[in-house]
């Protein structure tokens, strides 16, 4: 029997490979678009054509350049004070991607947590962090993430703040259910029976189980992160003026639609395919994680 | 000489239901013992309340369970944690879904070693190599390098002994391990079982319904109905000479290659009636008490 079941050949090598094509076009795309996004942020200031500040006000409002009356310094075109639209999408991603990065890691860390600690012990404890989400959940998300942001001031660290404090409840309530399931699997009742603790446990065999759906969680709250941030700096109490984002760019392209729509379409371009890459990659990802292909 | 299982007077409730109706049960220190009793008996539960894995909602209402003469009841659970996987080991029921799906069966093991006893990653990887050899599993670095799902149902099955006597147990519940395989590798299995109880001196309880099994590897048995025990003896004496008619029942029900096949005689139902109202009696003080 044994030789029957090893005749059937596992190439090893290959598996990396098997994933990576389980993941598909999905995955491709994704991380394509992900990794354009990154690039242009970390590499702002080399391949920025412009100071994304620096004003021209003699060649303010000019169309991209394939366009009639283009310049081709200008390459997509400048805003109402004579910036460099490109230079400040470029440089407009580099909050994007410090945002949707940091607060949706610390998101996910407060809600695995809290989701793990819920699903594992049940009872007061699951009672009390579910109930605490319902509440959470009960507020309109962007509404508690503008006051929020209005309390403790603008700033990238209250952008920050303002998305874990709203958005760990995701995390928390998919985790805590999650867990629950696990902890009824037949190996995690074999896991105990060779002693190990509730601690270990959860670190070494059911949090391995949960990756590839934090994965696919944490892209999406990625993206989520970055809609969040255009919102509140579409407002204006996201970072300081100074500091150019997407939200701020539809804001001010807003009042010049109808002479520049390149100022406000362009921005919105950047951010649905940010988030549609987030999602892809996250998706993609999730199907090569997981080693048993649960469809 | 100190019991390596002692249960006594055991009784366990489910809500209302008295699972464990004051079940007492010795083993000796390499005694391999069948338990058998149709669904429903309470003999996966008392596997279970050995190891310390009853459901949430099951209550031990009273009864001892000492392991090598220290009871596993009043233990802290530190020390309880400390004799699980090394003196006492499990071979679970369902081999396809007792594997942690998402981890190779080396670093499986290799946990087990490690957190047991205390060996270092490489020596954990020597060691579950030995193992797998000893389950006979041809080419054991490669399968340690698997995820379960890569290997056969028999293959998890002989991992999972592996691990149950990785430790030299004292004791090894084996909870059903051959009804989720098919009859050939089930043969296969009891041998194994049978070659590293006798290389580790593993008094082993073998928790079944298939008296053919019991006939096979275990030198004594006891008989489960309804939560208590009916008949208890040397496996060749109870098969030969049954006492108990619940007993005589469960061996007519069992299939046989030497005879034909015949309809199938049920259990008679006045015996059953008998059965169940005597486990009612029983009951009767538990719930007259504080409920």
């Amino acid at each position: 029997m044994a030789e029957l079941a090893l005749a059937s050949p596992v190439a090893r090598q290959s598996r990396l490979l098997a994933g990576l094509k389980r993941g598909g076009a999905r995955l491709w795309i994704g991380a394509a678009l992900v990794a354009v996004l990154v690039l242009a942020a970390l590499l702002a200031p080399a391949i920025a054509p412009h100071d994304p500040l620096e004003q021209d006000l003699m060649s303010a409002q000019l169309p991209p350049a394939w366009m009639v009356g283009g310049d081709p310094a200008y390459l997509l075109g400048t805003d109402s004070l004579g910036r460099c639209v490109l230079s400040r999408l470029i440089y407009s991603a580099r909050t994007a991607v410090a945002v949707a990065l940091i607060a949706a890691t610390l998101a996910a860390l407060i809600g695995v947590a809290l989701g793990l600690f819920a699903g594992s012990f049940g009872g007061w404890v699951d009672q009390l962090i579910s109930r605490l989400i319902d509440v959470w959940m009960a507020f309109p998300p962007v509404l508690l993430s503008i006051v929020l942001a209005a309390v403790i001031g603008a700033g990238l660290t209250s952008v920050i703040a303002a998305i874990v404090v709203v958005d760990w409840t995701r995390f928390a309530r998919v985790v805590r259910a999650e867990t629950m399931v696990q902890l009824t699997r037949d190996y995690a009742a074999a896991a105990r029976v060779i002693g190990m603790s509730r601690a270990k446990l959860l670190r070494l065999e059911i949090l391995p189980n949960l990756v590839p759906l934090l994965v696919t969680l944490l892209a999406v709250e990625m993206g989520i992160a970055i809609l969040v941030e255009v919102i509140l700096s579409f407002v204006g109490i996201s970072v300081s003026g100074d500091t150019p984002t997407w939200g701020s760019m539809i804001a001010e392209g807003r009042q010049i639609v109808y002479q520049a729509p390149w100022i406000m379409a362009l921005p919105i371009v950047c951010i649905i395919t940010s988030v549609i890459g987030l999602n892809l990659l996250g998706d993609g990802l999730r199907l090569a994680l997981d080693p048993v292909q649960r469809s | 000489m100190t019991a390596t299982l002692a249960v006594e007077g055991l009784k366990v409730a489910i809500g209302a239901a008295n699972v464990l109706r004051g079940v007492s049960l010795a083993l000796q220190p390499g005694e391999v013992r069948g338990l058998v009793g149709e669904s429903g008996a309470g003999k996966s539960m008392l596997g279970r309340a050995v190891l310390g894995l009853l459901p949430a909602n099951a209550t031990i209402i009273s009864g001892h369970i000492a392991f090598e003469g220290r009871d596993l009841l009043d233990m802290r659970e530190t020390e309880r944690r400390g004799l699980l996987g090394r003196r006492i080991a499990l071979i679970p029921q369902d081999p396809m879904t007792s594997l942690n799906p998402v981890k190779r069966v080396g670093a499986q093991i290799g946990s087990l070693l490690r957190h047991h006893l205390g060996l270092s990653k490489r020596a954990a990887l020597t060691r579950a190599t030995e193992l797998l050899t000893e389950v006979a599993i041809r080419e054991p670095d490669r399968v340690l390098s698997l995820y379960p799902h890569e290997i056969s149902g028999g293959m998890r099955q002989r991992v999972l002994i592996a691990m149950a006597f990785a430790c030299d147990p004292g004791l090894v519940i084996a909870d059903e391990p051959t009804t989720a395989l098919d009859v050939t590798v089930q043969r296969q299995v009891l041998q194994l079982v049978e070659r590293l109880r006798r290389r580790h001196g593993s008094a082993v309880l073998f928790v079944t319904h298939d008296l053919g099994v019991v006939a096979k590897i275990c030198r004594s048995m006891t008989v489960l109905h309804a939560g208590r025990v009916l008949e208890e003896g040397q496996t060749a004496d109870v098969l030969a000479r049954p006492r108990h008619p619940y007993t005589r029942a469960l061996l007519a029900a069992t299939p046989r290659a030497d005879r034909p096949a015949e309809a199938l005689r049920p259990v008679p139902p006045a015996l059953i009636e008998q059965l169940w109202s005597e486990a009612h009696r029983l009951d009767q003080p538990a719930i007259a008490g504080p409920a």
